[in-house]
C-alpha cells in the first residue's frame, strides 16, 4: 500500500517491518518523530522508551541487542556526541540481535547549535552507515539495516538529515517480518571489553570493515545511473541527489551513494572512468570527496559546492551555469520574525527577574534558550546539554567572590535529567557557591512535548515513576532548594536575591507547566484600560508577543493572550485588567 | 506536466502543518507524485515558518528556491512579502490580511510595512488578499485561517471542490470537520 509519509515515519515503519523489539531514544530535532511513531505500536511488538539521554538510550539498546532482540536508538547529530562512548566500543563487541542507530543531521541548523557531519562517526568508530534520499528509501534502508547488522555482526548507523526526516514522499508500506529472538549465550571474550579481549576484537573490526567494503560494491543502495552523454558524472547522496536530478535532469550521469561508509571504491573508479568530468556534490563536509581524492581520482567538490548550510536545486543549477531568476521583492524592509517564548510561557517571569537583577546567566539547550533574544537578552552562554550547571561552577571557581552572588545556571527539567544532575553533583562535591535554576515546565518542550523522568508519565502517556527534583537535589548535598512560581514576579525576585546572597550552593526550581500542554487551560485575555495606561511601556520590557503598542497605548492581542497576568504585575497604574495574580 | 510548487508561509503556531497535510492527501488521491517539506522545532516558536508542497508526474526536490513557486499562500500579511523572491514570474500570492507584529516591531526596533501588499501589486505581482481571520471566526474558530486560505486556493487549482471536501474529512479530527468545511466554503466565496 502506498502512503504519503514523512521520512521519520517511514524510518519507524521500516524498523517495525524489520522486526524491531525495542526502541530507546532521547528526543532531538529532526529525529524525534521516529521514536514517537514507534511508540504507537503495541508493547507486545515494540517496547518504546524515552531515556534520560542518548548515552543511556544506546546502552539500553545494546542490552536489548545482547539479549537477542532487534533494537534501535534515535537521536540528533549532537546526541551522537553524548552516545559516542558506547558507540566506539560497540564496534568491537558487535551485536546479538540487530542494532541500528538513527542519527539525524541538521544542515543549515534549523534547530541546532552546530552543523556537524555524522559521517565522521561512521569512519572513526568503523561502522557501516546508510543514508536514504527520500521516504521510500528511509523505509527500505531502515528495514534492511537489521539484516546488515546481524550479517556483519555490527551496529549500523542510519543517517538522516532535516530535509529527509521532515519531508513527505510517497512510500510503499509492507508487512512486519516474523522472527525468533536469538537465544542469549554468554560470550565473555566478545562482550567483556577489557584489554585482553579488546586486543582480539580489534582485528575482527578491521576484517569486518574489509568485508563491508566488498559488500558495498554490490550493495543495492549504491546505484550508478548512466543517463548523460558521458561528459559530466556526479557522485552524490541523500537529499543532494534529489537536487541534482531536479536541476540537471537526465543530462548527467549520477552515482548515488546510499552507503556512505564504507564507500564502494571499485564502483567509484568504474564510474569515474566513464565520465569526462567528475563532481562530488554532498552537503557539509567533503567526506566522499576526500575518499575519492585519496584514490587518486581528480574530482571537483567543495571549491564549487559550499561546506556550509543546505543546498537546493538552485545551488546546483547555478553552479552548472544555469540562470536562476528571483521573483519580485518589495522595497520595504521586511522585519525579521525570530522564534520567541510563547505568550504565557512560564520561563518569561524568571528571565524577566534575571534580566532586571542584571544576573550573568549560563544557559542551556531547550525552549528557554530563547531567553537570549530581545528584549530580555538574559542569556550569556549556550553550549550543549548540561553545560549551564558545569559551566557556572567553573565560572565561579575562577572569579570566586566577583561572580558568586551575580551568576546563575539556567536549565530545563528534561535537560537537567539529561546531563545537568552530574554537573550539580560536581557543584556540591567541589564546593562552589553556585546557584542553579531548574526551569521545570513539566515536559520536554522544544522538541514538541515528550515525557521525561520528571513528568510522571512514560512515552505512551501512562503514569510512571516521577523523579522528585527537590529530594534529588538535597540528596546530592544541596541544602538550599527553593520552589517558586514564575508567574509570581515578586516571589521570583525575593527567592533569587536570597539564594544569590546565600553563602552555599543552592537550587531554585521555577515550576509551572508549559502553557501549550493540553492540561493547561487558558484564562480569559487581559484588557487594557486606556484611561489608566500612561504609555510608560514597562509592560513591553518582558517581551510578550501578545502585547504591542498602538496609538501610544498598550494593546493586548486576545487571540494570543492566555491570561497569565505577569504583565499586570509590571504595570504601576493598574491599566491591565483581568487575569489572575 | 511540469511540477507545481506551492509555498505555505506564516507564523509558527498558525496551522501550516494541517494545511500541508490536507494538500498532501488531496494531491496523492489525485494520483500525483507529491513531496512536502516542513520544518519543526526551534522555528515553530512564533518564528517565521515555511512549508513546501510540490506535485507533478515525478518530483525530485522537496524544497523550493528562488523564482520557482507557482503559489505563495501566506497566513500573515508580511510573511508573503518575505518570500516573494521565490515566486515564479506570473505566480500568485494568496494572503491573509491579518497583521501579527514580530518581536522587533513590538520592541520598536523595526517598523511593520503596512502597505507591502500594495507595493507588490504595483510591481506586477498577482496578489489575492483575504481577511481570512474574520472568515475563520465566522466559520466558528479563529484557528481555521489555514482552511479558509485553502478554500481561496481551491478556486485556482483544477481540482473539483468535492475532492477537497473529501480530503478535509479524511485529515481533520471528526468534531472539527463541519467547522472546517464551512471555513473552506467561505474561502471559496460560497
Amino acid at each position: 500500500m502506498k502512503k504519503l509519509l514523512i521520512g521519520n515515519e517511514a524510518v519507524a515503519r521500516g524498523l517495525y517491518e524489520g522486526g524491531v523489539d525495542l526502541v530507546s531514544s532521547y528526543p532531538g530535532t529532526p529525529s524525534t518523530e521516529i521514536t514517537e511513531f514507534l511508540s504507537k505500536y503495541d508493547d507486545s511488538e515494540v517496547k518504546s522508551e524515552w531515556a534520560p539521554n542518548e548515552k543511556v538510550a544506546l546502552e539500553v539498546a545494546f542490552g536489548a541487542s545482547l539479549a537477542g532482540g532487534r533494537a534501535v536508538c534515535c537521536m540528533k547529530h549532537v546526541g551522537l556526541n553524548v552516545a559516542a562512548d558506547p558507540l566506539f566500543t560497540l564496534s568491537y563487541t558487535g551485536v546479538g540481535g540487530g542494532l541500528v542507530i538513527c542519527v539525524a543531521d541538521d544542515p543549515a541548523m534549523h534547530s541546532s547549535q552546530n552543523e556537524q557531519d555524522s559521517r565522521h562517526y561512521a569512519i572513526a568508530a568503523k561502522l557501516p552507515m546508510l543514508e536514504p534520499a527520500d521516504s521510500e528509501e528511509s523505509l527500505q534502508f531502515a528495514k534492511a539495516a537489521f539484516d546488515l547488522s546481524e550479517q556483519f555482526d555490527t551496529p549500523v548507523l542510519l543517517r538522516m538529515c532535516t530535509r529527509i526526516a521532515h519531508s513527505q514522499s510517497i512510500t510503499e508500506v509492507g508487512e512486519r517480518v516474523q522472527r525468533e529472538k536469538k537465544p542469549y549465550t554468554k560470550q565473555a571474550e566478545k562482550y567483556v571489553m577489557m584489554p585482553g579481549n579488546a586486543k582480539k576484537r580489534h582485528p575482527v573490526v578491521e576484517a569486518r570493515m574489509e568485508a563491508l567494503a566488498e559488500y558495498a560494491e554490490t550493495c543495492p543502495f549504491n546505484r550508478a545511473e548512466y543517463t548523460g552523454d558521458g561528459k559530466v558524472g556526479i557522485i552524490t547522496s541523500g537529499t543532494s541527489y534529489q537536487y541534482v536530478r531536479e536541476a540537471l535532469g537526465d543530462t548527467v550521469s549520477v552515482l548515488k551513494i546510499g552507503m556512505p561508509h564504507p564507500l564502494p571504491k571499485k564502483l567509484i573508479a568504474e564510474f569515474a572512468s566513464k565520465v569526462e568530468t567528475l563532481y562530488v556534490i554532498e552537503e557539509l563536509d567533503p567526506v566522499i570527496e576526500t575518499a575519492v581524492k585519496a584514490m587518486g581520482i581528480p574530482v571537483i567538490g567543495k571549491e564549487k559546492f559550499s561546506i556550509i548550510g543546505e543546498f537546493s536545486q538552485n545551488t546546483i543549477a547555478a553552479a552548472f551555469g544555469k540562470t536562476v531568476t528571483a521573483g519580485v521583492i518589495a522595497d520595504s524592509v521586511i522585519p525579521p520574525r525570530p522564534p520567541m517564548m510563547c505568550a504565557g510561557c512560564p520561563h518569561r517571569g524568571m528571565y524577566y527577574t534575571l534580566a532586571k537583577n542584571k544576573v550573568t546567566v549560563l544557559g542551556d539547550i531547550g525552549c528557554y534558550t530563547l531567553g537570549a533574544v530581545a528584549p530580555l537578552c538574559a542569556v550569556d552562554s549556550t553550549l550543549c546539554m548540561g553545560a549551564s550547571v558545569s559551566g557556572v561552577h567553573g565560572f565561579n571557581r575562577v572569579l570566586e567572590g566577583a561572580s558568586e552572588g551575580k551568576t546563575v545556571a539556567v536549565i530545563g527539567d528534561s535537560t537537567f535529567m539529561h546531563s545537568g544532575v552530574t554537573g550539580l553533583i560536581n557543584v556540591a562535591y567541589n564546593g562552589s557557591n553556585s546557584t542553579v535554576i531548574i526551569l521545570d515546565n513539566s515536559i520536554t518542550g522544544m522538541t514538541g512535548h515528550q515525557q521525561n523522568p520528571t513528568t510522571g508519565f512514560n512515552i505512551k502517556g501512562d503514569p510512571a515513576l516521577k523523579v522528585d527534583l527537590e529530594a534529588l537535589c538535597r540528596s546530592i548535598g544541596i541544602n538550599r532548594v527553593r520552589v517558586v512560581d514564575p508567574y509570581d514576579l515578586k516571589a521570583c525576585d525575593t527567592v533569587l536575591k536570597e539564594e544569590l546572597a546565600a553563602k552555599e550552593p543552592s537550587v531554585i526550581i521555577s515550576r509551572r507547566p508549559c502553557v501549550l500542554l493540553k492540561s493547561v487551560k487558558a484564562k480569559p485575555a487581559l484588557t487594557v484600560n486606556n484611561d489608566k495606561c500612561r504609555s510608560c511601556r514597562r509592560c513591553m520590557t518582558m517581551g510578550c508577543p501578545a502585547i504591542s503598542f498602538k496609538n501610544g497605548k498598550a494593546v493586548v492581542d486576545a487571540t494570543l493572550c492566555v491570561g497569565c497576568g505577569v504583565c499586570k504585575q509590571l504595570c504601576a497604574f493598574d491599566a491591565l485588567e483581568g487575569g489572575d495574580v | 506536466m511540469n511540477t507545481i510548487s506551492l509555498m505555505i508561509v506564516g507564523v509558527g503556531g498558525q496551522g501550516s502543518l494541517l494545511a500541508s497535510k490536507l494538500l498532501g492527501r488531496l494531491l496523492t488521491d489525485e494520483g500525483y507524485d507529491v513531496k512536502v517539506s516542513e520544518v519543526h522545532g526551534m522555528s515553530q516558536r512564533g518564528g517565521s515558518v515555511v512549508t513546501y508542497v510540490r506535485y507533478g508526474e515525478k518530483v525530485y526536490s522537496p524544497v523550493i528556491g528562488e523564482g520557482e513557486a507557482d503559489f505563495i499562500i501566506s497566513f500573515e500579511k508580511i510573511e508573503a512579502a518575505r518570500y516573494t523572491a521565490c515566486l515564479k514570474e506570473g505566480g500568485t500570492v494568496i494572503t491573509n490580511t491579518q497583521q501579527i507584529d514580530p518581536m522587533p516591531v513590538i520592541t520598536g526596533a523595526a517598523v511593520y510595512p503596512e502597505s507591502v501588499l500594495e507595493e507588490l501589486t504595483a510591481k506586477g505581482v498577482k496578489v489575492t488578499a483575504v481577511d481570512a481571520l474574520s472568515l475563520a471566526k465566522e466559520a466558528g474558530s479563529a484557528k481555521a485561517v489555514n482552511i479558509v486560505l485553502m478554500g481561496v486556493l481551491s478556486k485556482l487549482l483544477p481540482i473539483p471542490a468535492e475532492k477537497w471536501y473529501a480530503a478535509i474529512e479524511s485529515t481533520v479530527a471528526p468534531k472539527f470537520v463541519e467547522m472546517n468545511k464551512k471555513a473552506f466554503a467561505l474561502g471559496r466565496g460560497e
